[in-house]
C-alpha cells in the first residue's frame, strides 16, 4: 500500500514539474527569473500550511469549513495587536494568533466530538459564524501596511539562501506534522479513527481527544496562516481568507487524502496545494483565458476523485482476488509448532460427531 | 482449582437498552487457568455480558470482579489496561492500516524521542503468527481479509496484549478445522500459563473439547453452571433452549409447485462461485453456513443490489437485469435485509410511510398479471396509491393498516416513528413492506435476529402460511434450529459456494455443520432438488 502512495505523491509532483517545465518553456520568465523563483515559492505557501491542518483533520474523516474564517480573524487580529502594541515582539503575536486558531478549532472540535453533529455542517455554520466576528470587530475598517512594523512585513518578501522565509516556515510545519503522523501513536491512530469510527470506539482509542487535537491542530495552523498572510499582503480586511476553505480542501482532494478518511498524507496535501496555486498562475502565462483557469481547477479535483476510486477498486478487485487463489483455509500452516503444542493431533472438533462425557 | 479469588467474578449483572433487557441477571465465575465456556441461544445476552466486561457496555446493576476487586470499566480502553482481552463476534479491524498496525494499534513498540519502532513492530507481527503458525503478509492493509484471517489477527493482539484474561466470543465460527485446532492450542496455552480464558461456542462438541466449565445462559440470565465432564449436550441444549422446540417453528404442509426463482452459475469474483439453485412456489429454502460464508451476499446479488461477475437470474421464466433492484422488484421479487435499522426500514418515518416505501415504486402494468399468487393481486396491494403523481394518503394508510393488521405490528398508532418500536415489531414492519409489493419470491436476510421468543413465533408463523399461500420463501438464517424448523430443503453455503443440498429429512445439525465448516470431510455431492 504505501508503495502506492509513495507513487500517488510522485504522480502529483510530476504533473507539478510538467506544468512549470510547459510554462517556462512558454515563458521563460516563469522561473528563470528572481521574481519568478521566488513566487513560485511563495505563492503556495499559506495554502500548504492550510492544507497540512486540513488532512490531518480529513484523515480522520472530518472536514473543517471554517479554516478561511478562522485565517480571517487571526490575520486581523495580528493587526490589531501590532496596532495596540508596536513593541511587541513578533514571536509573540504569532503565538497569541495560532493560539486563537487553535482555539477555535477547539470549538469546531468539541461540538463534532461530543454532541456528534457531523463536521461538515458544524464548520460551515462556524464559517459564518467566526467571519461574523471579524466583520462586527473590523467593520469597515481595515489593517495596512502602516499599521505593521516593518520588521514584520518584512518577513513576507524576505529570502534565506533564495527560499522565501514564509516557504521555509511552511516545509517546518510540513515536516513536523508529517514527522508526527507517520512515527507517533497518535498520529497512527488518527488514521485508525477515520479508517473505522466504531472500531476505534471499540478498541477504546481515545477518540475524542483525538479528534479535539486533530480540530485543534488545523485551527492552529489557520491561525498561522493568518499571521502569514498579514506578513504576505499587508493589508487586511474582514474578508480575508473568504472562499479559502474550499481552495484547501481542493488542494487536499487533488494531493489524494481520501475524503473519507484513514488514507493519504500531508507531503500530498501540500504537493496539491502547491500544484493547484502553481496552475492559477501558469494557465494566464500560457495564454488560457480567465474562464478556463476555474475551469481547470474543477477538472484537477473531479480526476482526483476519480482517480482515488479507480485505484480503490483496483485494489480490492486485486485483493479478493488474491483471497480466492489462496482462501485462508487452504493455506499450509507454517513449520512452526503452536505455543504449548498441547493439542493432541486428530482432536479437532470436527473429528467429533457428538461429544459425549 | 486454587482458592483464590476467581479471575473475574460476574454477578446479577444487569444492561438494557432502552424498554429491551439485553441482560437481566449475568453470573459468571472463572477461574485462573481454566477456559470457561458459556454457551446460550442466540438473543440469550452472551455477547451483551461480554460487551460488560470488556467495557464496551456500561452495567445497569450487578457486581464485576476481577481477581477480587471491584471494577467498573467505563470504556474498552480501561479494560483493557486492566488484562482483559476481547475478541468480539464482528471482528473489529482497520481496513487502511496494515495488518501489524492493527496488531500494535496504540501500544507500538516506542524508540527514541517516543517515536514508532515499526522494525520491532513488524517483527513482533512476525514473531506472534508464527507462534500461531499462519503465514500472513505483516505489511499488507487488513482490507479484503478473510473472517477467518480478520479472527487471528485479532487474536494475535489479545495474545500480545499479555492479558489475564481472555474472552472470545464464537471465534470459531468461521474457522476452519485446521485453523480451530491452532486456536484451540492457543488457549490451551494460555490456560497452562495461568490465565483465564472465556470461550462461547454454539458448537457443544468444542465445549467438550476444550473447556472445564460451563455455564448456560438464557433470556439473559443465568441458568446452571457445572464442570464440563458433569453434563451431556442433550442436557446442555434442553437448558439453553429451555422451551418446546415444536411450538417456536410451525411447519405448515404445502406442496411445492413450480420453479419461481432460478439462479444459475452466479459468479463474483472474492465472494461466491458457481452458485446455482432453485426455489418452488410454496416452499421454503434454507440458506445454512457460516458468518462470512458469502449467503447474504448471494441474496442481495440475486436482488441486484450487488454486481455479479457471471450467471443468470430468472424470476417466473423471465431473465432478470442483473444490478436493477427496481427490475427485480418488478418481476416479484422482494429482500427483507439483515440490518433491519440500517437497510431495512426509514427508522425515522411512521409505520405508514415504511410500509407503502416500496409499494409506491410500483404501477399497473402487463408484468402484474399471472402472478403466482392470484389471490394477492386483488390484494391491497394492487390499489393504487396515487393519481397523477400525488399520493393518495387513504389509500396509503389503508396499506398500512391492511398489512400491519395482518402482521399484528403492536404500534402505538400507524404514523408512529418506527424507531420508537422494539425489534421484532420493526421486523414486522419491514415485512410488511415487502408483502405490501405483492412478491412472488420473498428472500429474508436474518429474519429473527435480535428479536424475543414470542414474536420470533410469530414471523416463523407467518412466513410458513405465506409459503402454504404459494410463496416462495428463500431464508437465510445463523440460528441452526431455526433453518431446521422451518425449511423444507437446506442449501448449506461454505467459502462461497453451495456445498450441499440437503432435504428436510436429512437436514440434521451434524450434517449441516459437516458441509457449512471448511475443512470437514469435503463432500461435493450435490444433489439436485427435490420435486
Amino acid at each position: 500500500m504505501r508503495s502506492v502512495l509513495r507513487r500517488r505523491e510522485a504522480g502529483i509532483a510530476l504533473a507539478l514539474l510538467v506544468v512549470i517545465g510547459v510554462t517556462t518553456a512558454v515563458q521563460p520568465g516563469f522561473l528563470f527569473t528572481a521574481n519568478g523563483w521566488r513566487d513560485l515559492l511563495l505563492t503556495p505557501a499559506i495554502l500548504v500550511v492550510l492544507a497540512v491542518g486540513q488532512a490531518v483533520v480529513v484523515i480522520t474523516r472530518n472536514v473543517d469549513l471554517s479554516v478561511g474564517s478562522v485565517l480571517g480573524l487571526t490575520a486581523y487580529l495580528t493587526g490589531r495587536l501590532f496596532m495596540a502594541a508596536p513593541d511587541l515582539p513578533i514571536v509573540v503575536v504569532t503565538l497569541v494568533a495560532v493560539a486563537a486558531g487553535a482555539l477555535l478549532g477547539l470549538i469546531n472540535g468539541s461540538i463534532v466530538a461530543f454532541a456528534r453533529v457531523p463536521a461538515l455542517v458544524i464548520t460551515l455554520g462556524t464559517l459564518y459564524v467566526y467571519r461574523g466576528v471579524t466583520l462586527t470587530w473590523a467593520g469597515s475598517d481595515r489593517i495596512d501596511a502602516g499599521d505593521m512594523p516593518n520588521s514584520f512585513l518584512d518577513l513576507g518578501t524576505q529570502q534565506v539562501l533564495g527560499v522565501p522565509v514564509l516557504t521555509v516556515l511552511a516545509a517546518i510545519v510540513l515536516a513536523a506534522v508529517a514527522y508526527y503522523l507517520h512515527t507517533s501513536r497518535g498520529g497512527r491512530q488518527l488514521y485508525a479513527i477515520g479508517s473505522d469510527p466504531d472500531a476505534a470506539a471499540l478498541q477504546g482509542l481515545p477518540v475524542r481527544r483525538r479528534l479535539l487535537g486533530a480540530f485543534a491542530l488545523g485551527g492552529a495552523l489557520a491561525g498561522l496562516a493568518g499571521v502569514m498572510f498579514a506578513a504576505r499582503y499587508g493589508t487586511v480586511s474582514s474578508g480575508a481568507g473568504t472562499g479559502m476553505e474550499l481552495q484547501v480542501v481542493g488542494a487536499v482532494v487533488v494531493g489524494g487524502v481520501a475524503i473519507f478518511g484513514g488514507s493519504g498524507t500531508v507531503a500530498g496535501a501540500a504537493l496539491g496545494a502547491m500544484l493547484l496555486l502553481t496552475i492559477n498562475r501558469a494557465l494566464p502565462v500560457v495564454g488560457i483565458p480567465d474562464f478556463w483557469q476555474r475551469a481547470v481547477v474543477g477538472v484537477l479535483i473531479i480526476g482526483a476523485i476519480a482517480l482515488d476510486r479507480v485505484l480503490a477498486n483496483r485494489r480490492s478487485r486485486r485483493l479478493a482476488a488474491a483471497r480466492d487463489a489462496d482462501p485462508p483455509s487452504a493455506s499450509p500452516p507454517d513449520s512452526g509448532a503452536p505455543p504449548g503444542g498441547t493439542a493432541p493431533p486428530g482432536a479437532g472438533p470436527n473429528d467429533r460427531e457428538e461429544a459425549t462425557t | 482449582m486454587p482458592n483464590a479469588a476467581p479471575t473475574l467474578r460476574l454477578e446479577g449483572v444487569a444492561k438494557s437498552f432502552g424498554p429491551v433487557a439485553a441482560l437481566r441477571s449475568g453470573t459468571l465465575v472463572v477461574q485462573p487457568g481454566s477456559i470457561h465456556a458459556l454457551v446460550g441461544e442466540n438473543g440469550a445476552g452472551k455477547s451483551t455480558l461480554v460487551k460488560v466486561v470488556g467495557g464496551v457496555h456500561r452495567r445497569d446493576a450487578g457486581v464485576v470482579e476481577l481477581d477480587g476487586d471491584p471494577v467498573d470499566f467505563a470504556g474498552p480502553a480501561e479494560a483493557k489496561a486492566a488484562g482483559v482481552a476481547v475478541i468480539h463476534q464482528e471482528p473489529a479491524s482497520f481496513p487502511d492500516l496494515t495488518v501489524t498496525e492493527n496488531i500494535f494499534l496504540g501500544r507500538e513498540p516506542l524508540g527514541r524521542f517516543r517515536r514508532i519502532d515499526r522494525r520491532a513492530m513488524r517483527e513482533g507481527a512476525r514473531d506472534l503468527f508464527r507462534n500461531l503458525g499462519v503465514d500472513l503478509d505483516p505489511d499488507r492493509p487488513a482490507e479484503g481479509l478473510s473472517i477467518a484471517d480478520q479472527q487471528i489477527v485479532e487474536i494475535a493482539k489479545a495474545i500480545s496484549l499479555d492479558a489475564r484474561l481472555l474472552v472470545m466470543d464464537e471465534p470459531t465460527a468461521a474457522l476452519s478445522a485446521v485453523e480451530v485446532r491452532r486456536l484451540f492450542a492457543v488457549a490451551r496455552a494460555l490456560r497452562d500459563a495461568g490465565k483465564a480464558v472465556v470461550f462461547i461456542s454454539h458448537r457443544l462438541d468444542e465445549v467438550a473439547d476444550l473447556c472445564d466449565t460451563v455455564t448456560v445462559m438464557r433470556d439473559g440470565a443465568h441458568v446452571s453452571t457445572d464442570a464440563v465432564a458433569d453434563v451431556t449436550p442433550d442436557e446442555l441444549v434442553r437448558r439453553m433452549v429451555g422451551r418446546d422446540v415444536a411450538e417456536l417453528y410451525p411447519k405448515v404442509a404445502s406442496t411445492p409447485g413450480e420453479v419461481v426463482l432460478r439462479v444459475e452459475g452466479l459468479e463474483s469474483t472474492g465472494t461466491f462461485h458457481d452458485v446455482s439453485f432453485e426455489v418452488r412456489a410454496g416452499e421454503i429454502v434454507g440458506l445454512a453456513g457460516l458468518v462470512g460464508a458469502g449467503r447474504s451476499e448471494i441474496a442481495r446479488a440475486v436482488f441486484g443490489v450487488d454486481r455479479y461477475d457471471a450467471g443468470h437470474v430468472t424470476v417466473g421464466g423471465r431473465a432478470l437485469r442483473p444490478g436493477d433492484p427496481a427490475a427485480a422488484i418488478a418481476a416479484g421479487l422482494a429482500l427483507v435485509p439483515e440490518d433491519r435499522r440500517l437497510q431495512g426500514l426509514v427508522t425515522e418515518s411512521s409505520v405508514v410511510r415504511n410500509v407503502s416505501a416500496v409499494a409506491l415504486r410500483r404501477r399497473r402494468g402487463p408484468r402484474d398479471e399471472g402472478g403466482v399468487r392470484g389471490e394477492a393481486r386483488e390484494g391491497p396491494a394492487r390499489k393504487r396509491l396515487a393519481r397523477l403523481g400525488i399520493l393518495l394518503p387513504d389509500a396509503e394508510a389503508r396499506l398500512a393498516r391492511d398489512w400491519s393488521g395482518r402482521l399484528a405490528v403492536k404500534a402505538g398508532a400507524l404514523d408512529a416513528l418506527a424507531t420508537t418500536m422494539s425489534g421484532g415489531n420493526q421486523q414486522k414492519v419491514v415485512l410488511a413492506k415487502w408483502l405490501a409489493t405483492g412478491p412472488k419470491v420473498l428472500m429474508v436476510d436474518e429474519p429473527t435476529r435480535g428479536i424475543d421468543v414470542g414474536t420470533k413465533a410469530e414471523v416463523h408463523r407467518l412466513l410458513s402460511t405465506l409459503a402454504a399461500e404459494g410463496l416462495a420463501v428463500l431464508m437465510i438464517s445463523s440460528e441452526l434450529p431455526e433453518v431446521l424448523g422451518m425449511a423444507d430443503r437446506v442449501l448449506v453455503v461454505r467459502e462461497g459456494r453451495i456445498a450441499t443440498e440437503l432435504s428436510r429429512a436429512e437436514a440434521t445439525p451434524e450434517a449441516v455443520m459437516r458441509a457449512a465448516t471448511p475443512g470437514a470431510s469435503r463432500s461435493d455431492s450435490r444433489t439436485e432438488g427435490v420435486a
